[in-house]
């Protein structure tokens, strides 16, 4: 069996990648858009994890971590805005989001 | 198949120490060193439970299958990242990620979901294009990766697995009154999350 190297590793982080990047063009739902949006912070977190191991050191796990508190401070205020968006009209749907547009 | 399992349980047990030594045998060499145990099967497993999980996550109708199919995909890449020795990271990712971020998400959405957006069209107008820009997205993966091939070595080292979170923690506070190399980007971090925290009282209050 082929042994599994930095390589794999990286073909299933491009995988949960394009899969966040489809959720994020294609769902309506906001909450799903930020699910989907964490999926891509994930797949760049197990990259950096595997070029972490593939160089031997712990440069990439420290990157990790921080991927971690950023994910949190998104997830915060993209739900805090979601809400506040919920209660003034009422809809949560990217496609009637569109206040901005002129 | 059970009669051999049978025959090897007799055996086992047969043996003047008993089964402990005899199961042990199975996961650790005779030098006492764990090695890894079937390392592509649980790769192959956890990366298929991970982007299966990613499909649900984009595929399902209602908030919370979502939710719960992205807990699937976010606690198999924790086991990656066990595989790949980084425990802390792993640990991290189950508690911070699976049991903090995604019960803030099931609480959004009890608080907006209504009747009508679980009734609705799954996918906006103009889903051809954003998953055709997708496709062109994997197609440049595909293309990066099958060229730059041999730029990715084959060697796996091996991270020393006990001392892991202290390394981190060296790297992140330092140590002996000296800064860390990422002190500075750590204090940061936390300023982030302060205003963070912040950002979403202050949208999620009616008024100030």
């Amino acid at each position: 069996m082929v042994p599994i190297t930095t390589f794999h590793y990286l073909v299933v982080a491009a995988a949960l990648f394009v899969l966040g990047v489809i959720g994020v063009l294609t769902r309506r739902n906001v909450v799903i858009v930020l699910m989907s949006i964490e999926l891509i912070l994930n797949a760049v977190s197990l990259n950096l994890v595997a070029f972490s191991r593939m160089w031997g050191n712990l440069y990439g796990q420290v990157f990790a971590v921080f991927i971690v508190v950023d994910a949190a401070a998104e997830a915060a205020v993209g739900l805090g805005i979601l809400i506040a968006f919920f209660r003034n009209k009422e809809t949560i749907n990217i496609d009637e989001i569109d206040l901005l547009k002129w | 198949m059970i009669p051999l399992f049978i025959s090897a349980l007799d055996s086992a047990l047969r043996q003047p120490a008993g089964i402990a030594p005899f199961l042990i045998s199975f996961v650790a060499p005779a030098n006492g060193e764990m090695a890894p145990v079937a390392t592509p099967f649980f790769f192959y497993l956890l990366s298929g439970l991970a982007v299966a999980g990613g499909l649900l996550v984009i595929t399902r109708h209602n908030p919370v299958h979502c939710a719960l199919a992205l807990i699937v995909t976010l606690i198999a890449v924790a086991h990656l990242y066990l595989m790949l020795y980084a425990p802390f990271v792993a640990g991290v990712q189950i508690i911070v990620y699976a049991g903090g971020i995604m019960v803030l998400f099931l609480f959004v959405i009890m608080l907006v979901n209504i009747e009508r957006a679980s009734k609705d069209r799954r996918f906006n107008r103009i889903w051809p294009v954003g998953l055709a820009a997708a496709c062109a997205l994997m197609g440049l993966f595909v293309s990066a990766f099958v060229k730059s091939r041999a730029l990715f070595p084959d060697r796996m080292i091996k991270l020393p697995e006990a001392s892991n979170t202290q390394e981190i923690a060296t790297a992140l506070y330092g140590e002996a009154g000296r800064m860390g190399q990422y002190t500075f980007a750590f204090e940061i971090a936390s300023l982030l999350l302060l205003v963070a925290i912040l950002g979403a009282v202050i949208m999620t209050k009616k008024r100030i």
